[in-house]
């Protein structure tokens, strides 16, 4: 029966090794079309048609005066909203994690509400609160819109990171005399940092991205993806296939830096274990 | 002192009491005096904290500082996210006297809900129906990839995972207007449709219409199963990749044969990350808007475009947060149903 079986079993691993491919180039082609479109000449308005090759946009990306400001204005953003949300979200992930209290379970579920809430209702609902207070909208309104939904990744990337941790080591460094904050920052601290750098790396990302809740609690600030879904009615311009390859390939590195610096931990720890053993 | 004998109750009362009061403040529950009354009395309960963790001693502080950790973040999400809910609820009750009136009053105006589940109801239907295609689309297209990344991927794992990723490092704009290249009338799909004469077939899915894939339904659930295929194959994956491959192998011992062994084993165990994931697809896919504008066309229109255009472009901010609550309503609906039986864990 063995060979019959196992054909039918190869032809079904075979297929499951297709439709993997094919789902992997699905998710890749328009980043390919992304990447390929900043070199193209558009002729008109519209960065729709491939033309001609071109290096001038890259050459000269930084040309589309709003959109580049516009980045700027992202930037800027996340990284204070990252680093607000950080410390907080961290907190959490700490408490979470450390301590075993009554209300755990309940902050557990609050805290899944706004990943689970759709965006238009938290962009929406907020910019309600801020029209009933009149406050005016700008950089203000879209860091707290910003830090609001990343605090929940921020716990949760956290927490998952930090879940296994020996707690036991601090109070080790305690029973040797150090005091609990000293302990902390010298014993807790270096070994959950990764954790929290994938966390805060995570949620800069999600920031610089977020078009739905920013755009209700902007006003008349304009962000990266607001410049973008203001110009896609007038004009699609090239720099805008640089600017984002730019931000892709930046992010690819970071992410390989990471891989590579975790496996060369990991590669570290274990050999200091095999020469103890 | 028989409150701080019990610090942990202390602890977990003041952190109900700040979050309650930051909630009645924000969404002027309570205002002039008594705004003020709930002010001192939230001042009041910080210092007794602050008393309680001085007076306990270490055993008290231990207790008390889950609940401190938790405060600001849990304060500022009461603040920016409960608060506003409150809010929405009572301006989706409000009447507008005018287009120009940016301060409509509460009134019991029933008549917002109504607009919104007439007047929209297509718009509704279409995000529903929309969400659940996409949602079963990013199944069908994810499943296998999270199962050759789980059990395939060897020591790649963690770069083909990587590469499950990577799309996101690009603006999700950006992304959804690459669409716009490769589906274009002029665009390549189109054309090797043609030159393969095989627009009667698409047409006939009803995928093409007038000779088009852009500006069409298909195109938009193509979008929305497009951006949100990593949160199904993330899930999946975490799900497969505990399975006990011995579970598999007693299967095939006890001469199941391997779709058996499918059917039966590795299925029922990756349910939970199925389900993860169908929530963490269909939930974004159900308020979007973007995909809605970029790829389709009037006839298109999801609840997302609708409640964006009344809201910032109509300035009717109370049929615009009857159609919000009434999609956040439906939303945690499905959400509880889920957390009953599978927990919070898988959504994180």
């Amino acid at each position: 029966m063995s060979t019959a079986f196992s054909k039918r079993q190869k032809a079904g691993q075979r297929v499951v090794n297709i439709a993997a491919g094919a789902a992997l180039l699905y998710l890749f082609i328009p980043i390919f079309v992304i990447v390929l479109f900043s070199f193209n000449e558009p002729k008109g308005k519209y960065n729709i048609k491939w033309q001609n090759f071109t290096l001038n946009n890259w050459a000269h990306p930084f040309v589309e005066k709003e959109l580049t400001s516009a980045l700027w204005v992202s930037l800027r953003i996340a990284l204070i909203a990252t680093i607000v949300s950080t410390i907080l979200g961290t907190l959490i992930a700490l408490s979470l994690s450390r301590y075993k209290f009554k209300a755990s379970g309940a902050v557990n579920l609050f805290l899944i509400l706004p990943l689970t809430a759709p965006e238009i209702v938290m962009g929406s609902s907020l910019a309600t609160l801020f029209l009933n207070r009149s406050v005016d909208f700008g950089y203000v309104t879209i860091i707290i819109a910003h830090v609001m939904f990343q605090i929940s990744f921020v716990a949760v990337t956290v927490r998952a990171r930090i879940r296994g941790f020996d707690w036991t080591l601090e109070q080790a460094a305690q029973d040797l005399g150090a005091t609990p904050s000293r302990a902390f920052w010298k014993v807790t601290f270096p070994l959950i940092l990764p954790g929290i750098m994938a966390a805060a790396l995570l949620s800069f990302a999600l920031s610089v991205d977020d078009f739905i809740i920013t755009f209700f609690n902007a006003g008349s600030l304009v962000t990266f993806p607001l410049q973008i879904f203001g110009a896609s009615r007038v004009k699609i311009s090239p720099q805008i296939n640089v600017l984002a390859s730019m931000l892709l390939f930046t992010s690819m590195a970071l992410m390989a830096g990471a891989m590579v610096l975790t496996r060369r931990r990991e590669h570290r720890h274990s050999s200091v274990a095999r020469k103890k053993s | 002192m028989s409150l701080s004998s019990r610090p942990e109750n202390v602890g977990l009362g003041v952190m109900l009491g700040l979050g309650l009061g930051a909630v009645a403040l924000a969404a002027q529950w309570v205002k002039g005096p008594s705004a003020l009354l709930v002010a001192v009395a939230m001042l009041a309960m910080a210092i007794g904290l602050i008393f309680t963790a001085f007076a306990g001693g270490l055993e008290a502080r231990k207790s008390l500082a889950p609940y401190g950790l938790l405060k600001p973040g849990i304060i500022w999400l009461c603040l920016f996210f409960l608060a506003p809910l409150w809010s929405m609820v009572v301006m989706s009750l409000s009447s507008k006297t005018g287009r120009f009136d940016f301060f409509p009053d509460f009134t019991w105006n029933f008549e917002n809900y109504r607009i919104a589940l007439t007047k929209f109801r297509p718009q509704f239907i279409r995000s529903f129906s929309y969400a659940g295609i996409a949602t079963l689309l990013t199944v069908v297209i994810g499943y296998p990839l999270a199962y050759f990344i789980a059990f395939r991927g060897g020591k790649y794992r963690n770069i083909l995972l990587g590469l499950v990723v990577v799309p996101f490092f690009t603006s999700y704009l950006i992304r959804t207007l690459a669409w716009n290249n490769i589906l274009a009338d002029e665009g390549p799909v189109v054309s090797l449709i043609n030159t393969l004469h095989l627009s009667g077939i698409f047409e006939s899915l009803n995928i093409m219409q007038n000779g088009k894939l852009m500006n069409t339904p298909a195109a938009v659930i193509g979008g929305l199963t497009y951006n949100f295929l990593p949160f199904m194959v993330l899930p999946i994956y975490v799900s497969l990749e505990k399975i006990d491959v011995r579970l598999v192998d007693a299967a095939m011992d006890l001469y199941s044969s391997a779709s058996q062994a499918f059917r039966k084993v590795v299925l029922p165990l990756s349910l939970p990350g199925l389900f993860a994931g169908g929530l963490l697809v269909f939930i974004p896919a159900a308020g979007d808007f973007v995909n809605a504008q970029f790829l389709g066309n009037p006839q298109t229109t999801m609840i997302g475009n609708s409640i964006q255009d009344q809201f910032l472009r109509q300035l009717n901010y109370p049929v615009a947060s009857a159609m919000s609550f009434v999609l956040m309503i439906i939303i945690t609906i499905i959400v509880l149903i889920y957390t009953k039986f599978m927990g919070t864990e898988d959504l994180a």
